[in-house]
């Protein structure tokens, strides 16, 4: 009895059909054989969207808030990416402080105690301060004279000792021009100690270097 | 929660917060309540990232924060506050219509921030509206800060949770986290201030007008570098509230559209003399005397007492219940019922029933479904025959109506057996609208559609994005030129940089964005009705 009705006629159902309103001999639709299309067929168009002064204000009010939040210290930035080569306009780049500290202050006393993140010991201690540092006034007299600076030292790699060490003294008066000579020290290949500019090593370069010595 | 909503809320979250705080806040979604380790770990991000995420979080009050009884601090997302984001423009456009421009940028300010002191959130408001005043006025905090009260005693804003003031002893370890909590009584008191002040300009060139008032402001300013007179008092909006005022506002525009202007006026002096002393989730408002409603009219509406009693007894009849009468003292007193009658035998329907499904159907399924679909909720089980003979459509087309509703879920069949063997030729078939699955399916299509429409927008920008940004460069350059004084000319040549079709594109790409943000807007609305239909229904004891 069970499988009687089975092979029979396509279309076959458990309750009476009829009742339904299929009646005998109607075309049923033809079986699907792929998922419905991406964007169906709209049969009516949609009603009109609310206009007038209430909708063109929320409307406006809405991109407006985008925006607002996008400049927010709360919109949280990713970190700078990592160049795969380090260059040199990097130095001059004012990166925000990424990672390590908060924009702005809430009341730590209604957060939890380890959210609170900490001030980074010395060594990046002195970067923390270098960065807000050259936020303070004057700031392009300072990138112009540490240019100054710099393109000296450039040039001391190829001069004269004298000069190298006025730099050292004047980059020991401020700490940035010495981090600097440090870090700049250090991301050269060579040890600049050990170009000896042959200044011990007999006359004076102050004369021509073409003439013969004698 | 549903997928739809997850893909919402990280959506939203990334829109509004960047992609760091986007990913914590998945994570946290998804996977429920976790400690801070844990969080890092799942995500991948560097702690402090995450950590910098939570504090953001936390200030908006989109997570919680608790102590469990092992000593770790668990974090919990909040899902339903985050779909609030998509009704930020509402609240703020209700408090501007309320309470003016002082009252909309608070409420600005609140959201923005998640949650300010008295002092800050007034001194910020007077700066911007000072921003916006003409030369040489300035806005006085007095002003700013009436409207702050006012928004306090109508309940809009409130007070966070407080840190407790239990002094500890020094033995015992502070708690990792606080314990926040605060008595409903004290959640609209607004501290006693005396804020003197206005607001500041940004331009250096006002200050030598505000010479005269240059003492008051230091001492102003001295105060404010120490701790502010309110500190540890924060206020934040009150999204509660403002859904009550969006009700309200509901039911008024029902009663308007099914009898005249007078009664709606009558059951709205009804809502707002009731606005505070009912509770949130409350079904009924506080009883009131048809003398008080009288006292209360606002002034225009000069009608007679019998009259206003005329109306309350028409109101009191209607078959739709909206007004009910509860005694007769002070010339009888009347209620408004807020959310649906639980347990009356025929349980009418609330205003939110009517105005949600039924303006959906025709926009998709045509003006006869809808009819149909009203006759099936009035009637609640009708057999096929009785559906094509009480809607007047002919069978063929009833037909096909009744299973395209049934294959989308909005209606369904009801067996009833006449025989203990369930033959069909001996069974009835019953079309019967199940209203809380049909309005839980179309509360999930509402959050997957406007999932879409973001998406569709952050597509469209994406896809203009080197235009956009030619765009704003020119316009810089136009500004400073402007500025510096430039010819007619030169001005004219920097706009031809934009050429005629990129123009147009530009065009389009700003209608677009703005149909889709509009139609974001609307369906918000419907996500309101819907919610809060189901909520009330829910609630019921």
């Amino acid at each position: 009895m069970a499988g009687r009705g089975r092979g029979r006629g396509r279309g076959q159902m458990t309750f009476n059909v009829e009742a339904v309103g299929i009646g005998k001999g109607d075309a049923l639709p033809p079986p699907t054989l792929q998922p419905s299309p991406l964007f169906p067929a709209l049969e009516r168009r949609a009603a009109p969207l609310p206009g007038g002064e209430e909708g063109e204000y929320m409307l406006a009010l809405k991109q407006e808030l985008r925006r607002a939040m996008r400049g927010l210290p709360y919109f949280v930035k990713p970190g700078a990416p990592r160049r795969d080569i380090e260059r040199y306009s990097d130095k001059y780049q004012l990166s925000s402080p990424v990672d390590s500290a908060i924009d702005w202050n809430p009341d730590w006393r209604r957060l939890p105690r380890e959210l609170k993140i900490r001030v980074r010991r010395q060594r990046k201690g002195r970067t923390a301060p270098l960065v807000p540092k050259q936020h303070v006034a004057l700031d392009k007299e300072e990138t112009i004279k540490k240019l100054e600076s710099l393109e000296k030292k450039e040039e001391e790699v190829t001069s004269e000792e004298e000069e190298e060490k006025e730099e050292e003294e004047e980059g020991k008066e401020e700490e940035e021009e010495e981090y600097d000579e440090e870090e700049h020290e250090e991301e050269t290949d060579y040890v600049l100690s050990y170009f000896d500019n042959g200044e011990s090593f007999g006359p004076d370069s102050d004369d021509n270097g073409d003439e013969a010595v004698y | 929660m549903t997928q739809a909503e997850l893909r919402l809320c990280s959506l939203l979250l990334q829109e509004h917060f960047g992609e760091i705080v986007e990913k914590v806040g998945n994570s946290l979604l998804r996977t429920g309540p976790r400690p801070l380790r844990l969080l890092v770990g799942d995500t991948g991000l560097l702690p402090d990232q995450v950590k910098k995420a939570l504090c953001v979080l936390i200030q908006h009050n989109l997570v919680r924060y608790e102590v469990q009884p092992r000593g770790s601090v668990e974090y919990e997302a909040r899902s339903e506050r985050i779909l609030r984001i998509l009704r930020y423009p509402r609240y703020i456009y209700t408090a501007k219509t309320l309470y003016g421009d002082p009252g909309e940028l608070l409420v600005e300010e609140l959201l923005l921030h998640g949650h300010l002191s008295m002092s800050c959130a007034v001194a910020r408001v007077a700066d911007r509206l000072t921003e916006t005043m003409e030369d040489g006025k300035t806005m006085d905090y007095s002003e700013v800060s009436s409207t702050f009260v006012r928004l306090a005693d109508t309940h809009f804003i409130q007070r966070c949770p407080m840190v407790p003031e239990s002094p500890r002893s020094a033995k015992a370890p502070p708690p990792p986290a606080p314990a926040l909590a605060i008595a409903e009584k004290d959640m609209y008191i607004v501290p006693r201030l005396s804020l003197v002040g206005k607001g500041k300009r940004r331009h250096s060139c006002d200050e030598e007008e505000e010479g005269e008032h240059k003492a008051k402001r230091q001492k102003q300013e001295g105060g404010t570098s120490e701790t502010p007179p309110d500190d540890g008092i924060y206020w934040q909006v009150n999204l509660e509230r403002f859904h009550q005022h969006f009700r309200d506002q509901a039911l008024v525009s029902a009663v308007a559209s099914r009898m005249d202007q007078t009664s709606s006026e009558v059951v709205r002096t009804m809502l707002r003399m009731s606005e505070v002393t009912t509770a949130s989730g409350a079904s009924h408002t506080q009883p009131l005397s048809s003398n008080e409603i009288f006292r209360s009219l606002p002034a225009g509406y000069n009608i007679g007492k019998q009259v206003l009693d005329q109306y309350l007894a028409l109101l009191a009849d209607d078959p739709l219940e909206f007004v009910g009468k509860s005694g007769d003292s002070g010339g009888g007193t009347y209620t408004v019922k807020v959310t649906r009658g639980p347990g009356t035998s025929r349980a009418p329907p609330g205003p939110f029933q009517h105005p949600s499904l039924i303006p959906l159907l025709p926009h998709r399924f045509g003006s006869r479904c809808a009819r149909i679909f009203r006759l099936l909720l009035r009637k609640k089980h009708l057999e096929q025959k009785q559906v094509e003979d009480f809607a007047m459509i002919p069978a063929k087309e009833a037909k096909d109506m009744l299973y395209r509703m049934l294959s989308e879920n909005l209606v369904s069949l009801q067996e009833i057996p006449k025989t203990p063997d369930h033959a069909p030729s001996r069974t009835f078939y019953l079309y019967t609208v199940n209203v809380m699955a049909a309005a839980r399916m179309l509360l999930h299509r509402c959050y997957k559609s406007v999932a879409n429409l973001m998406e569709r927008r952050q597509h469209e920008m994406r896809e203009n994005k080197r235009l956009l940004e030619k765009s704003q460069r020119v316009e810089a350059i136009l500004a400073s030129m402007q500025a510096t004084g430039a010819e007619a000319a030169q001005l004219h040549e920097v706009e031809e940089m934009i050429t005629g079709p990129e123009r147009q594109q530009l065009e389009t790409l700003k209608r677009n964005v703005n149909k889709i943000d509009a139609s974001e807007n609307q369906v918000d609305e419907t996500i309101f009705v819907l919610e809060s239909f189901i909520e009330s229904t829910v609630k019921r004891p």
